[in-house]
């Protein structure tokens, strides 16, 4: 079955357009605002969501997202309201979700009961600690929903690429460089070749996340993939916006806004 | 040479649930280490460290006075207490970084709880002039100040760690995450018989000197081999050595000793076999403590050492097979085996190690005169005094 994000990609690739990815985690501050929050990104331009589920131990994520989580975590998120919220959220968009999530969330949530819960509402599943030599079960449970594994390909994956591109959907969530999530200072060059040797083993459209914090860095990087992934700056931005007592939705979608105009 | 891969679970447990981008570290240090196991320099220059440096092989020391009291079986001490850096996590350490100079690494990075492994870290990099930090959580750096300040002054870098809890898993998230970041020139030591593959069949192999050990010398001194074996159980270290050697043995029974805190019926404990459900944690699958959603909960030991939510997959795989059995000792029993133990035989033990000697004082004398029972004192207790102390006053 073709999911929404797959639709999506050859929706844009048809108007020669690149996608805009934005990330928030569910529940930060709390899950009325993530409706909100999906809701702006939308109208701001986003093509498709990834929303977090907050987990105790995110060890693939920076500080910025540490504390989302935690934020998330306070307000008494977790995955039985989450499915809540996205009941509520699909009755007023059908925009592309996926999940980042860590292994262990759906895990312990049964893997069948979770795929079962989500087939529908959720297009696409990122697990960051889930690498090709774990996800076997995972994926061959995920033939019977129009749930996309998405898989991460990191600078250092060299020739391991070929058989982590192989038969996916969705799209490849291309590690922009070594660490964890986070803003970066700059971007290495070699990241256009590193692109390009994913497109030489796979169809399945491309997009560049981890570091991505600005429209200066949208102009540099759209080129290179299908699409950019912008995640710890959208979360610094509801982060500063519950501090300073703003409007966090205004500032969310002047934000979105600003990046999708510098496509 | 053996070129073989080693095998990623233990049963269903261990495997690999880490970042993409450690990966290729990850099979680059099983091939390395392939390599280095099979190569006789290698386990000579390790085995020469053992000896010279830290002092092995440690004593397996007749307790009189503690066999006489509990009047039960013969008891026997392992004396990893009496390891250089007073643990034996050094034996680990210095397997790890003799595999790091191997592979031309030039930073090291580890994560402590106790400190124990801090230290041995710390002193081994001093040796051998390795660029060294060490992740603690900011709840351990204040119950063991004195490993803090050791490490200091051995030139390593302590990176105090606040995210989470404060303590061990936290520290071991935040050298995960480390690691992510400078995968190139780092090599990540892991203190335990945890993370992912291969690191839990790694750190066993350099620890199982603690068993093979036992074994000759039980031998020496009793021509047989024990009939019990104790040992404290946090990620599980010095109790995957102990144990080993001895896990195609039928007739001996094995037992790991976990942490119940103020009670495994409380909400207080980091009795993770006991009471723990499957999961993943740090990159391994395995028992831990969690909430139905898979959040890891907060675990609790007076030992800053058995504080971890996790435990080696090995010991998952052992505790399913029966091959050993797990229990659980509680802080008020683990303070009052340290003072017994410190009083009767004139050895302070490590708290962790403690949890062993308090289980010893349940089984003994339940056991046979001609029994022989086996504890394995992993650690010294300096570094506890001032927890005692605060505890409940000097003895």
């Amino acid at each position: 079955m073709e999911s929404r994000i797959t639709k999506k990609f050859k929706e844009l690739k048809s108007n020669n357009q690149k996608a805009l990815i934005t990330y928030i985690t569910c529940g930060d501050p709390d899950l009325d605002t993530t409706i909100d929050l999906v809701l702006a990104m939308e109208k701001a331009g986003a093509d498709i969501i990834e929303l977090g589920i907050p987990y105790s131990d995110p060890l693939a994520d920076g500080p910025t997202i540490q504390r989302a989580s935690q934020r998330a975590l306070n307000s008494g998120t977790n995955i039985d309201s989450i499915f809540e919220m996205l009941s509520k959220l699909r009755k007023n968009t059908d925009i592309p979700i996926a999940f980042l999530l860590y292994y262990n969330s759906i895990f312990a949530y049964g893997i069948e009961e979770f795929l079962n819960k989500f087939s529908g509402s959720v297009d696409g599943l990122i697990i960051p600690d889930l690498p090709l030599e774990e996800r076997k079960e995972l994926q061959e449970l995920l033939e019977n929903h129009p749930i996309d594994l998405i898989p991460l390909v990191a600078p250092t994956s060299e020739d391991r690429i070929k058989e982590i591109v192989k038969a996916t959907d969705g799209f490849i969530y291309c590690i922009s460089s070594l660490g964890v999530t986070g803003k970066r200072e700059k971007f290495n060059l070699d990241l256009k070749y590193f692109i390009n040797k994913i497109k030489n083993h796979t169809d399945t459209p491309t997009a560049i996340g981890f570091g991505i914090s600005n429209e200066k860095n949208v102009k540099t990087l759209k080129d290179f993939a299908d699409g950019l992934i912008v995640g710890s700056t959208i979360v610094e931005k509801i982060e500063e916006s519950i501090q300073t007592n703003n409007n966090v939705i205004k500032n969310v979608y002047e934000f979105v806004n600003r990046l999708k105009e510098a496509f | 040479m053996n070129t073989k891969e080693l095998p990623k679970r233990f049963g269903k447990f261990g495997g690999q649930f880490v970042p993409e981008t450690l990966m290729s570290a990850l099979i680059e240090l099983e091939n390395e280490y392939i390599k280095a196991k099979n190569d006789e320099n290698f386990i000579k220059l390790f085995k020469y460290y053992l000896k010279e440096y830290s002092g092995r092989p440690t004593p397996l020391y007749f307790a009189k006075n503690l066999t006489k009291n509990l009047g039960g079986g013969k008891i026997y001490l392992k004396r990893e207490d009496l390891n250089h850096t007073g643990a034996h996590k050094i034996n680990n350490v210095l397997g790890q970084v003799l595999l790091a100079k191997r592979m031309n690494k030039k930073r090291i990075i580890a994560e402590t709880g106790a400190g124990q492994h801090g230290v041995a870290t710390a002193t081994v990099c001093a040796m051998f002039d390795i660029a060294c930090e060490v992740y603690m959580g900011e709840e351990d750096i204040k119950r063991q100040s004195l490993n803090v300040y050791k490490m200091k002054m051995l030139g390593a870098k302590v990176n105090p760690v606040t995210s989470g809890t404060g303590t061990l898993k936290d520290a071991t998230n935040e050298a995960i995450r480390d690691w992510v970041a400078n995968v190139k020139d780092t090599f990540y030591v892991i203190g335990s018989v945890v993370g992912p593959h291969p690191y839990p069949t790694i750190v066993r192999d350099f620890q199982r000197i603690i068993g093979d050990e036992v074994n000759q010398q039980i031998m020496e001194k009793e021509n047989r081999l024990p009939d019990y074996l104790i040992a404290c159980v946090g990620g599980g270290s010095n109790a995957m050595g102990l144990f080993y050697p001895f896990c195609n043995e039928d007739n001996i029974k094995i037992y790991g000793v976990e942490a119940a805190g103020l009670g495994i019926d409380t909400d207080k404990h980091a009795a993770t076999i006991t009471k723990g459900s499957l999961g993943i944690i740090h990159g391994m699958m395995t028992y831990l403590l969690q909430d139905k959603y898979g959040q890891i909960m907060p675990v609790h030991s007076i030992s800053a050492g058995l504080d971890y939510p996790g435990v080696g997959p090995e010991h998952a795989y052992l505790h399913t097979t029966r091959k050993a059995k797990y229990v659980s000792i509680t802080d008020d029993e683990a303070i009052h085996a340290f003072k017994y133990l410190t009083k009767i035989e004139g050895i302070i033990p490590a708290l962790e190690s403690a949890h062993a000697i308090a289980y010893l004082m349940k089984l003994a004398p339940k056991t046979k005169k001609d029994d022989i029972i086996v504890v394995n004192l992993s650690g010294r207790g300096d570094k506890d005094i001032h927890t005692i102390s605060q505890y409940g006053g000097v003895l």
